[in-house]
């Protein structure tokens, strides 16, 4: 099939950007968005012309590492779906596809389609986490977690970190990405004991990133390519009343 | 050089205990006094990087990804193993241990599998302290699952993301110790060289992969988690960007390469779909324990397969190993898929696919438990495919997976370079010639949580270290060495691109050194392969500057080295005149095809030395002694 592409061209983070445009007349319904872009890839550098900069690695779904906006949806059409296991099939011959970075003032624009995700490791790193150290922990089984809460522990804890959320958000909020280890953590016996303090750190920090507030749009739900529920939204956000009332920090 | 395994004394289940009392300590106070690198941030590295942080050690960690949670380890799928015997099925340390040598084919060390398999059980709990959402039954225990041929359920899960989950457990704890400045995070920089300095490891040389600065970073260890090498085979399970930089660097400093023809081919992976293919995506084991493998009797049959009647297929695994079954090891597993499929038996265009069936286990189960087991792997087949798995069965065929080789590393995972550790993937210790389902997060995370930072520790008190610092000769050096490979590539300005390039490295490696090998195309690929090497020195279009975001440049030094690491891989297979796990020589297979060991000639571990870019490298053998689990034939019958 025959595309034209608008693919976001910007040569560092402070450079200007601009759409440039390419054609590719010769792209299987097999190939994956990421191995369409190869194709291109290969052609530019044999043009003698810089390839395209995005990040990939697993291309299964679960690294996180891929992302972009393609024609307004970050990761694409299709539901549920990473922009590294949207296939071509997705698509019809003679599509126009204008293809972005994440764009959120907290993910600056590295080069063309690459951006600095680093924010998110920053809220993961003030509390997204339980405070064990290696060894003398109690044996596995001696603390049974019902099924139910752990099936639920595990729905937030599917987050891959890819920030689709944020790029969808007109808020460009990461509020997802953070309710969901909140929840994640705070619903197991184990997350427990640091519930009250870990929402009221990581709320913090994300207000520190320049993410913005969440005011319930829910597209941040539309575009988790792994279904993490705006729910767990508000669920933070009752943690967060919680935790203030019962256990204040002072950052 | 003779190769000291520094095997404790002492009864095999009492050696890592006497181990750790004889091992000398480094006083607390004097811990943050010592710098450790840690390259790599999947479960090895990042487990490492904060179980040492914790200890007190000042600790920086390097990846090339842009945040340690994305690394390669993140989309193991199936599940971690450990014997901690919840099913009452008659597991135990013992037998984990024994399956684990067995499962090799005799070609590990016994005394590192058997500590293996006793921390195996410290491991669960501490993932489950994290706050890991291991699968859990209605009564609130953790659920077990049997996996890749075990008889026993030990393997623990969530869902089909075991290896995301443990990840992030360990990121977790990573993130934790950056936090409290005790780990120093450098993301998106790789190692291009490491500096020894009187004979020790002392630090690395990496390239800022945003704005290509080169930079050193000294220490009083190394530590190399950087994963395995299947990447060689330019198509393989592994992420985009795993490769082999690393430790072939280090090889070249001295460190010498264990068993690199080792290489585990998994049975089930999606088929290559065209030219465009730039991964193979794995679908999990776990789908063996209700899928069923099949193809047409009749070789050429190309009806699909609803109007193939029972009687015309051929479930040739459950034919011939009817005690495994369709949970055979993976090298069997695999090889069976090639012969059928080279036989004409072939069930996609092309000749390299066979059946994965569910129609049996819907039927029996329900597809709502097949739903809740399989659920996101059938989505993603269905998604890379178009095909319907509930409907339709799945078409699998083996791909390269794993290395079970890697840098050779005594008890301590010391490599030949003092100072210089290697865990997990990147070291050759547990696997030996084959790996079995659920074992290498299980590794990644032994080493990293409670091998290593006892080890360390050991290696810390007894060496004499000078004080150094970056403004050492051997630094500097290293920085040139470094800067003018970059430069080289870039002035090149040829007509073929670096993918070309590992592409067609790739047929070699999987035409000649693939799932079976045999003299005379391992022969003809020590021909081709140098003759590629030279090409791509004078032909290779790598465009753009190294002073920004170049990752065309970034590819080029990966292939650059796997252009020189194949090569080594194929002296291996040469020099292993027998067959054993997934090293299949096709001159030695029995009557009925199955693997021929010699154990007389070759119960050693081959670990080869650099001798020079394109000149033979040199062989040193480690003599491996069976006494806790006899010398036997595998036998899955
Ligand atoms: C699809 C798939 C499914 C799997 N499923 C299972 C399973 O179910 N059970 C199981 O036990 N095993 C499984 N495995 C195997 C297992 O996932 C890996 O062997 C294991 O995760 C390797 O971990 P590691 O920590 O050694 O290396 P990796 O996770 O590969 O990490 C390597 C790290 O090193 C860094 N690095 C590498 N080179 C450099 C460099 N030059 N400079 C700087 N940094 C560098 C990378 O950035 C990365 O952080 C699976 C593997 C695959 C491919
Ligand atoms: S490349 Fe890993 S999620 Fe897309």
């Amino acid at each position: 099939m025959k595309l034209k592409l608008h693919i976001w061209r910007q040569t560092s983070q402070d450079a200007p950007g601009a759409f440039a445009d390419y054609e590719l007349d010769d792209v299987s319904p097999d190939m994956s968005f990421l191995e369409m872009l190869d194709v291109l890839n290969e052609r530019l550098i044999l043009d003698e012309q810089e390839p395209v900069v995005f990040d990939n690695d697993c291309r299964e779904g679960i690294c996180g590492a891929c992302g972009m906006v393609i024609n307004g949806h970050p990761h694409g059409p299709q539901k549920l779906t990473t922009t590294c296991q949207l296939h071509m099939r997705k698509f019809r011959d003679g599509d126009e596809l204008w293809i972005e970075p994440w764009r959120a003032k907290a993910f600056p624009v590295l080069r063309d389609l690459m951006v600095d995700r680093s924010a998110l490791d920053r809220i993961i790193e003030v509390g997204g986490y339980v405070s064990v150290n290696t060894g003398g922990v109690p044996d596995a089984n001696a603390i049974p977690i019902g099924k139910g809460v752990a099936d639920l522990s595990m729905d937030a804890a599917a987050c891959i970190g890819c920030g689709a959320c944020v790029a969808a958000c007109p808020n460009a909020s990461a509020s997802l990405f953070t309710a969901a280890k909140i929840t994640h953590l705070g619903v197991l016996p184990q997350g427990e004991i640091e519930r009250n303090t870990r929402v009221q750190e990581m709320v913090a920090q994300m207000d520190e990133e320049a993410f913005g507030h969440c005011t319930n749009h829910g597209e941040c739900d539309a575009a988790c390519p792994k279904g993490i529920s705006v729910d767990f939204i508000a669920r933070m956000n009752r943690d967060f009343v919680r935790g203030v009332t019962r256990e204040p920090i002072t950052r | 050089m003779e190769l000291d395994a520094k095997i404790p004394e002492g009864p095999i289940a009492e050696k890592w205990d006497q181990h750790r009392f004889e091992m000398k300590l480094v006083n607390p106070a004097n811990k943050r006094k010592h710098e450790v690198i840690v390259v790599g941030s999947g479960l090895a590295g990042a487990s490492a990087a904060a179980s040492m942080a914790e200890l007190g050690y000042d600790v920086k960690c390097f990846c090339f990804q842009d945040s340690p949670r994305r690394a390669h380890s993140i989309a193991a799928q199936g599940g971690i193993n450990a014997a901690k015997n919840y099913q009452n099925d008659g597991d135990s340390v013992f037998r984990l241990f024994y399956d684990t040598v067995k499962g090799g084919d005799f070609r590990s060390r016994e005394a590192n599998v058997h500590r293996l398999a006793q921390v195996s059980v410290n491991i669960i709990d501490q993932c489950v302290a994290q706050g890991v959402p291991f699968a859990r039954e209605y009564g609130g225990l953790l659920s077990n699952r049997s996996f890749g041929g075990a008889q026993v359920s030990r393997t623990f899960y969530a869902r089909g993301q075991t290896g995301q989950q443990l990840l992030l457990g360990a990121y977790q704890a990573l993130q934790r110790q950056i936090g409290a400045g005790k780990v120093k995070m450098v993301p998106r920089s790789e190692l291009l060289e490491i500096v020894i300095i009187e004979g020790a490891a002392r630090g690395i040389v990496v390239r800022d992969l945003v704005t290509g600065e080169i930079s050193s970073h000294c220490a009083d260890a190394v530590c190399l988690a950087t994963g395995g090498y299947a990447n060689v085979f330019y198509l393989s399970t592994n992420a985009m960007n795993s490769n082999v930089t690393a430790t072939y660097r280090a090889y070249k400093k001295g460190a010498f390469f264990a068993n690199p023809c080792y290489t585990q081919i998994h049975p089930t992976c999606i088929p290559v779909s065209g030219d465009h293919q730039s991964k193979l995506t794995l679908m999990s084991e776990s789908l063996r324990n209700d899928g069923r493998v099949w193809v047409p009797k009749n070789a050429g049959d190309t009806r699909p397969p609803d109007r193939i009647p029972e009687s015309e297929r051929d479930y040739y695994l459950e034919r011939k190993y009817p005690s495994f079954g369709n949970l055979v090891p993976r090298d069997i597993a695999s090889r069976n898929a090639k012969e059928v499929c080279d036989a004409g038996h072939s069930v996609v265009p092309g000749g390299h696919g066979v059946y994965l069936d569910f129609a049996d286990a819907i039927g029996r189960l329900g597809q709502k438990t097949i739903e809740e087991r399989y659920g996101n792997l059938f989505e993603m087949y269905e998604r890379i495919t178009g095909d319907n798995p509930y409907r339709t069965p799945m078409k699998i065929y083996p791909a390269p997976h794993y290395t079970m080789g890697g840098l050779w590393v005594d008890y301590n995972l010391m490599s030949t370079i003092p100072g210089l550790h290697v865990l997990g993937e990147a070291n050759f210790s547990d696997h030996g010639a084959n790996r079995l389902g659920a074992s290498a997060l299980m590794q990644g995370l032994a080493d990293g949580y409670f091998v290593i930072p006892y080890t360390i520790g050991h290696y810390l008190a007894t060496s004499k270290l000078e004080k150094v610092d970056t403004g050492h000769a051997a630094f500097r050096d290293a920085e040139r060495e470094v800067r003018e490979k970059t430069d080289r590539l870039l002035e090149i300005r040829g007509r073929r691109t670096v993918d070309d390039f590992h592409r067609e490295l790739g047929r070699i490696m999987w035409n000649n050194c693939g799932m079976s090998r045999n003299k005379a195309g391992l022969e003809k690929a020590l021909e081709e392969i140098p003759r590629l090497r030279e090409e791509f020195w004078k032909d290779v279009r790598v465009l753009g500057a190294s002073e920004s975001i170049n990752q065309s440049l970034e590819k080029a030094g990966r292939v650059a080295d796997f252009l020189e690491f194949g090569e080594i891989l194929c002296h291996d297979a040469l020099d292993r005149e027998e067959s054993c796990g997934a090293h299949f020589r096709e001159e030695h297979q029995t009557e009925e095809g199955e693997a021929l060991r010699h154990d007389e000639d070759y119960t050693y571990v081959s670990a080869w030395e650099y001798k020079g870019v394109g000149n033979a490298p040199a062989l040193h053998k480690e003599h491996l002694e069976f006494e806790n689990v006899h010398l036997a034939t595998r036998s899955y019958k």
